[in-house]
């Protein structure tokens, strides 16, 4: 492989301070600042799980009101989802994927700068619906007709920060689809692809295909409440559970499209660390390709509950339970990629290693919960949290802190400080096991999900939840002072910062100039 | 170097301490309840199955991947393997998780016809939710109440009411007016709402069923033992959606029928309170 990298004499005209950000063009600048962007919003979105740990500490309501305590479910949901999880991704995406297929930008870099710039306009609107008249939106995140219809001034503007958002998320995977399809360095087939970029061809194939559905959804919600159609009330011929169907179109789709990009990091951090080739690429891909597929026809696996006739629930059940499958030769993959390697322990290499732990243990409760008579039981109860935490927290956000500590290097020049980096690991390994899986014991036992306040049986493993939450929440602040520092300085990186990491990312120099690839490299 | 060691020492001193945590907390409260009726001792019993499944599973691949992390170390002076597929064993791996779902599958399709088969019931009782309590109904018996928290739990979750929660008799799981059943009776719930959705759970019944304005769900079920059992509400639902429990009191055939005499005797006058308080 060979790099041409040099800085450009013709781009002096650049412009400068806040008018640079405004206004760039450049894959990486925009990356940055989703990633600060999605930053943000993982602290503003873990502010809000405090409100809810805080009030879930001991029973009786000592904090705030049901209602508030509602909006605060909702809300952390949403900033979670879309201003945390989504951006990130996008993020990484945006650095990345140039880099690892030797482009030299994103195929549609004005599109780029617009796609990020909806997001902080999106979310004002959205996060300003708490200062509303009657409050946020206090209906949960999946926003389920009748009761998202009481919701007070703020209806019109959640709906329409959502539109944002999703015409944001469209438009970034409109792009990264025309980068991958398009912008390869010569010699780059698609099955020589890193799988970090197979994972997002694939994502953003999801996201082009349900972000239009969840915008359906809501806009009938939208008609409901203000042009009198009737699409989710009986009363006018309609059916709330019409909702639901539509929603989890969208959303079972959308939990891969928070998991997918994950699997690609985990899968390119694995084999650096481990000094030894992934195992299986190609059942990778096609793994990756069928849980795609699956994730479509298997949405009403959130509904067993809603009174389905008997053959749809079987039908959800046996698809549900096949997702195990390519998901389990995503594992059993990864730990074969360990066996037999030379694996050292920096802190991405750790993170990678929790996920694949703990994401096993949320697929595992998964797989529980596909059991539609069992989740008769399960279902809204603190199992699901437990569950979707696991596979979310330990899964998705772990996968992008492993992938923030890999490419930093790159990102920065710098060799971020591995001491806090480690400390930053084991507190938030720690905490979020003692947070999250007592809440497993808690929704076995009966404890619903989305309430303020609980009888007293379940005060002591609320408790010890909420002191987890807590240092959870707080060891993140480590992760934020790890950041500063090493964009301000820090020992040289390499160009290629790791000794086992693989891939055209690692032939630049570190920083990454910021013209990379003018002349694309030639892939053998 | 050293001060990373130290300070993962404490971190797992720190992490002992939690782990010593759970000692002091309810510890019966770690499982699914197996309850009081066949149908939910047979949901206990697949989740039970598919729980140990899923630890063989953990323990075979966590084995190996914690086997692996401690030898295959570069510090320990190992050379990496060059392999990086191979189709064999991803066949087995890909057939043997195939295998366990198919036997997985099978007894939970048994109970799940089972649970969806609501024929041949021998009284039906109409549930309806509210924002926020519950409603009952004894078809073709003229009995129907409303059933709300009880006074003493909703004076003490009161925002900063003072009242500790331990000190209130099975706070916010009590209520004004109990749904009495029969045991040993095939009992048919026909469960809707008024207002948005709910959800209609009592856990030692083993299931729940979302209550739909405009639809009415059909379940049902059969309860072995008398006994106090205690529920709640399962879908969001507003305000006070934790404030909405569900008490049943399974008694005997004849006692029902004695109690449900007295309800149909006192109902009109009781039936009048209710309606204003509702208002
Ligand atoms: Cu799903
Ligand atoms: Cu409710």
């Amino acid at each position: 492989m060979t790099a041409t990298t040099h800085d450009h004499a013709h781009h002096a005209a650049e412009a400068t301070g806040f008018k640079r950000w405004l206004v760039t063009t450049n894959h990486k600048d925009i990356g940055s600042m989703y990633l600060l962007f999605s930053l943000a919003m993982f602290l503003v979105g873990g502010a809000m799980a405090l409100v809810i740990r805080a009030e879930l500490f001991q029973p009786g309501l000592q904090l705030v009101d049901p209602y508030f305590f509602n909006q605060m479910t909702t809300m952390h949901a949403l900033v979670m989802i879309f201003g945390a999880v989504m951006p990130a991704f996008t993020g990484l995406a945006n650095w990345m994927i140039p880099l690892m297929v030797g482009a030299p930008d994103m195929a549609l870099p004005r599109m780029n700068n617009w796609s990020f710039w909806l997001l902080p306009f999106g979310f004002a609107v959205l996060l300003s619906t708490l200062f509303m008249p009657g409050g946020g939106p206090a209906g949960g995140w999946t926003m389920y007709p009748p009761l998202m219809l009481q919701t007070g001034t703020a209806f019109p503007f959640v709906i329409f920060a959502i539109h944002i958002l999703g015409i944001s998320s469209i438009m970034g995977s409109i792009n990264v689809v025309a980068t991958i399809l398009n912008m390869r360095a010569p010699g780059m087939t698609l099955m020589k692809m890193p799988l970090f970029v197979w994972t997002w061809l694939i994502t953003a194939y999801l996201m082009i295909a349900v972000m239009p559905v969840l915008a359906g959804a809501i806009t009938m919600l939208l008609t409901d409440q203000y042009f009198g159609t009737t699409f989710f009330s009986a009363a006018g011929g309609g059916d709330p559970v019409l909702y639901q169907h539509i929603f989890w179109f969208f959303g079972h789709p959308e939990v891969y499209i928070l998991i997918l990009p994950a699997f690609g990091i985990v899968s390119t951090i694995i084999p650096a660390f481990a000094r030894k080739p992934l195992f299986g690429y190609s059942s990778m891909v096609y793994a990756t390709a069928s849980i795609a597929f699956l994730s479509f026809i298997v949405w009403a696996h959130h509904m067993f509950t809603v009174g389905m006739p008997l053959a749809g629930q079987l039908f959800f059940m046996y698809a549900t339970m096949l997702i195990a499958v390519p998901t389990g030769v995503k594992v059993f993959n990864w730990v074969a990629t360990m066996w037999r390697g030379a694996m050292t322990f920096e802190t991405p290499m750790l993170f990678a290693l929790a996920f694949v732990f703990l994401f096993t243990i949320g697929g595992f409760s998964g797989l529980m919960l596909a059991i539609a008579p069992a989740d008769y039981q399960y279902h809204d109860t603190y199992f699901v949290v437990a569950h979707f935490h696991y596979v979310l927290v330990t899964g998705a956000v772990f996968a992008i802190l492993a992938a923030a500590y890999y490419w930093l290097p790159k990102w920065t020049g710098h060799m971020y400080s591995e001491r806090l980096g480690k400390a930053h690991f084991w507190l938030s390994t720690i905490s979020v096991n003692v947070l999250f899986f007592p809440q497993h014991f808690l929704g076995l036992a009966g404890m619903p999900r989305r309430i303020p306040d609980y009888s007293v049986q379940f005060a002591d493993w609320n408790m010890i939840s909420s002191i987890g939450g807590f240092a959870f929440g707080f060891s993140q602040l480590i992760f934020v002072w790890l950041l500063i520092k090493c964009i301000r300085g820090g020992e040289k990186a390499e160009a290629r910062a790791w000794e086992g990491a693989e891939g055209l990312e690692w032939e630049v120099p570190s920083p990454a100039p910021h013209h990379t690839f003018d002349t694309p490299p030639v892939v053998r | 170097m050293r001060i990373g060691k130290q300070c993962q020492k404490s971190v797992l001193a720190l992490a002992l301490l939690f782990m010593a945590g759970p000692a002091l907390a309810d510890l019966s409260l770690l499982n699914m309840t197996q309850g009081v009726t066949d149908m939910s001792n047979q949901v206990y019993g697949l989740h039970m199955t598919i729980f140990w499944i899923t630890v063989v599973i953990g323990v075979l691949v966590f084995g190996a991947m914690f086997y692996s992390i401690i030898r295959h170390r570069k510090s320990r002076g190992v050379k990496p393997a060059k392999f990086h597929h191979s189709t064999a064993v991803e066949i087995v791996w890909t057939i043997i998780p195939l295998a366990i779902l198919v036997g997985m599958a099978i007894p939970a399709t048994r109970v799940l016809i089972d649970i969806n088969d609501t024929t041949g019931s021998e009284m039906t009782v109409k549930v309806t939710g509210y924002q926020w309590f519950w409603g009952y109904e004894y078809i073709d018996e003229d009995v129907q109440f409303l059933s709300r928290l009880d006074v003493e739990s909703d004076r003490a979750r009161q925002l900063g009411s003072g009242v500790s929660p331990a000190s209130v008799p099975y706070y916010l799981e009590n209520v004004d007016n109990r749904l009495v059943l029969p045991v040993d009776t095939r009992i048919r719930f026909q469960i809707t709402a008024a207002d948005v959705i709910h959800s209609w759970w009592v856990p030692d019944f083993g299931w729940k069923r979302d209550a739909i304005p405009g639809f009415v769900n059909e379940t049902w079920t059969q309860i072995d033992e008398p006994g106090i059992y205690r529920g709640r509400c399962a879908e969001l639902c507003g305000r006070d959606h934790g404030f909405m429990p569900i008490v049943i009191e399974a008694v005997e055939k004849d006692e029902f029928e004695t109690w449900l005499m007295a309800q149909r005797e006192g109902s009109s006058a009781d039936e009048a309170s209710d309606a204003v308080a509702s208002r």
